[in-house]
């Protein structure tokens, strides 16, 4: 390929890339019309959106009856809707997606322990709230911390998106991003930190009550939770809190709150507002090292996952195509198990699932996951390249007196290697982007500062082609450095014209 | 040197070699000739063990050769057994002079240099010494077939087996590497070739054995063999190549 012609291909990627992301991105801006509140009585149901994955006491499936979704949020929702003069129906969404999947318009509103930001108050309209938070930390017993600001360069669990983020992120700690209410506290209490922080409703679920844990008494903060309404919707807000106002008169709320025993004083006060602002940033130069730092992480696990995918895969292989019956069925059970399950599974099994036997670290559990599955892969791509070379190779080798093992390593692994180049490429490339999985096991690499710098940036557009640069940046250079090895060790494999 | 001794061979309910014994003396040239099919190479390829067979022995460079020989004793009499095989099976990704010293480099642990300086030789025996560093895509059928003999003799073998060494070659090229053979030949190798080269059984071997239906159909000089055959099978095999 010559010079021209690469840059060109470079260019037209990036303006894709820029047009795509462009042409999503145009949904967002304009406020849409306060139409949403007619819609919702002609139809007669509101949709609200919010993720099971929350857990009790917010919005979960009833453990008697699985049909049936319960909930504090689920109640005080029917009791809003009742007052609407219409019936309320749940949508299953992924808790951080709640927002931008609102402003696309997948549902009426939000309702799902959404706190009242400073970001927030300026992408979508906010109502009333309906319960007001605290955040509570949660540490080891034994350990003697009395407040948040002991805890200098701990690291300090909490979910991703939440308010507690924003405080840990503006003290000296490291935070933890996770994704679901139990992972945090277990490991916690297997220590792989020192403390967490979450929502006083979380806390008491889902930490206090592990002997081996200790809640703090004093709140870290208070913040309220309330509905999101999308920009515009001006008269739907109105109707909101207008139905949150009657229900708080007629006792309605403090009776729902009661019977999921989340009714406490705090509820007396009035609005705190919340205890954090962070202003929106820019795409500034500190912005631009975070990401280069979670290129950096995403490269790191990717080369380190493939060092151990390739020679585990050519073992594999050599077991599958070499072995005995039993080496055989060995390699072919490992080969189904990881390829025939979703790597997210294994990196949950591995980081979360076994945890009591082996305590893995985060990046550890991302090398050692996203390896064990890659070469499974790779297995079948060198198996592939071992039965392509011809017989003779084998049988000149062993005419000359070598081994088995001497026969592998001077004859078939070299000239596999050279046929498996191509594919491999493929499957790095592929690597690089499938490391972004290990976000579910707190490791921040690129895809996972995106969405990070997207709610710092309060939109999508510029950290979504920003991270696609960097994926871009990553891959290049090693097609290239395959494309050169390729040119250089299977000279004799160029093709002829057709 | 070499000693056959009712040695048969099946595939299923077929039987490739029948009961055959044979003996080789040291510095003999056997031309195996015979219709396809009839079971040459096989014959060819249970000398080294790279096919193994169902009963008898063969005795080779002093190791005996049976479904009970342990992998270390094939191993040790295969480098004293240099193979020639008709499609070369050069290693694609070594040039000429690494596919030359790669045995004796791991098999018998030889230096670089030695190993160098023997495949040089070589190389220059076959007539091939300025073309060391090229890759086997970079020469043509006859000059890779020469790398491989060069090859076979670099662990300085006792005997030397050929399968079929110019059958795919053009016409001009089988005479350089005929050539070659008819050299080692004169210089007392001991050689056994499957070949359907008239010229070379004529000329260059000591022996021709006509192989038909997995045996010996006739064994002796070239000028009774080839001139005079006294089995139908030889008659009427050399008949129809003369057509």
């Amino acid at each position: 390929m010559s010079q021209w012609y690469r840059a060109v291909v470079i260019r037209v990627v990036v303006l894709l890339w820029v047009s795509l992301a462009l042409g999503l991105g145009c949904g967002h801006q304009d406020a849409a019309p306060d139409t949403t509140l007619a819609g919702i009585k002609q139809r007669g149901e509101i949709t609200w959106g919010a993720d099971l994955q929350g857990g009790e006491p917010y919005v979960y499936e009833n453990p008697s009856n699985d049909k049936e979704i319960t909930g504090f949020e689920v109640d005080i929702m029917d009791a809003v809707a009742k007052r609407l003069g219409v019936k309320a129906r749940m949508v299953q969404y992924t808790w951080s997606t709640l927002v931008p999947s609102l402003e696309r318009g997948d549902f009426d509103i939000v309702m799902n322990g959404l706190e009242n930001t400073a970001e927030r108050r300026d992408r979508i309209l906010l109502s009333d709230p309906y319960y007001v938070y605290a955040e509570t930390l949660t540490v080891r017993k034994g350990d003697p911390v009395r407040s948040i600001f002991e805890l200098r360069g701990k690291r300090v669990g909490t979910l991703n998106q939440t308010v507690a983020h924003d405080i840990l992120l503006m003290l000296p700690v490291e935070p933890l991003v996770y994704e679901d209410n139990d992972a945090p506290y277990k490991d916690l209490a297997i220590g792989r930190e020192d403390a967490v922080l979450l929502d006083n409703i979380i806390a008491d679920r889902y930490g206090c009550k592990d002997p081996a844990l200790r809640c703090l008494p004093n709140d870290v903060a208070r913040g309220t939770y309330v509905v999101g309404i999308r920009k515009g919707d001006v008269s739907l807000k109105k109707a909101i809190d207008a139905a949150l106002a009657d229900m708080r008169k007629s006792g309605e709320l403090e009776q729902i709150l009661r019977k999921y025993e989340l009714w406490d004083d705090r509820q007396r006060e009035a609005d705190l507002g919340v205890g954090v602002t962070r202003p929106p940033r820019t795409f500034d130069l500190a912005m631009f090292w975070q990401f280069c730092q979670a290129a950096w992480v995403t490269l790191e696990i990717s080369l380190a996952a493939f060092l151990l995918a390739v020679p585990l895969g050519m073992l594999l292989a050599i077991m599958r195509v070499y072995g005995n019956g039993f080496a055989r069925a060995a390699a072919r059970v490992y080969i189904e198990m990881f390829r025939g399950t979703p790597v997210l599974l294994q990196l949950f099994v591995l980081y979360y699932g076994i945890s009591k036997l082996i305590n893995l670290g985060p990046m550890e559990a991302a090398i050692i996951g996203l390896g064990l599955n890659y070469a499974a892969y790779e297995a079948e791509v060198y198996r592939g390249a071992l039965l392509a070379i011809p017989r003779g190779q084998t049988e000149a080798a062993r005419a000359m007196g070598m081994s088995p093992w001497q026969t592998l390593r001077h004859v078939m692994i070299p000239q596999a290697l050279r046929l498996a180049l191509p594919p491999m490429t493929n499957d790095f490339v592929s690597l690089l982007k499938d490391s972004s999985l290990v976000s579910v096991i707190t490791v921040i690499e690129l895809t996972k500062r995106m969405t990070i710098a997207a709610v710092d940036l309060r939109g999508w557009l510029v950290a979504g082609i920003a991270c696609a640069l960097f994926y871009l940046v990553l891959s290049f250079p090693l097609s290239e450095l395959a494309r050169r090895l390729e040119r250089r060790l299977a000279r004799d494999q160029r093709p002829i014209t057709l | 040197m070499i000693s056959v001794r009712s040695l048969s061979k099946r595939h299923g309910k077929r039987e490739v070699l029948r009961n055959v014994t044979a003996d080789v003396t040291k510095g003999e040239t056997i031309a195996i000739v015979g219709p396809s099919g009839g079971g040459k190479s096989t014959l060819l390829r249970c000398l080294n063990y790279l096919e193994p067979f169902d009963d008898g022995t063969v005795e080779i460079c002093g190791f005996t050769l049976g479904p009970k020989t342990p992998a270390t004793t094939l191993r040790e009499m295969r480098t004293r057994v240099g193979m020639v095989f008709q499609q070369f099976n050069l290693f694609p990704h070594l040039n000429a002079i690494d596919n030359i010293t790669l045995a004796p480099r791991i098999t018998k642990k030889e230096d670089k240099q030695k190993a160098e300086a023997r495949a040089l030789d070589l190389l220059e025996k076959v007539g091939l010494r300025d073309r060391a560093t090229a890759f086997p895509y970079e020469l043509s059928g006859g000059q890779q077939q020469r790398v491989a003999i060069a090859r076979a003799l670099a662990q300085q073998p006792d005997v030397m087996l050929f399968d079929e060494p110019t059958s795919a070659l053009d016409p001009e090229m089988r005479d350089d590497v005929m050539e070659v053979m008819k050299n080692l030949s004169t210089g007392g190798m001991t050689m056994l070739v499957v070949t359907h080269e008239m010229q070379f059984a004529h000329d260059v071997a000591s022996r021709v054995w006509v192989i038909d239906k997995g045996t010996i159909a006739e064994d002796g000089r070239p000028d009774q063999v080839v001139d005079e055959p006294k089995s139908d099978v030889a008659r009427e095999f050399f008949a129809r190549l003369r057509k």
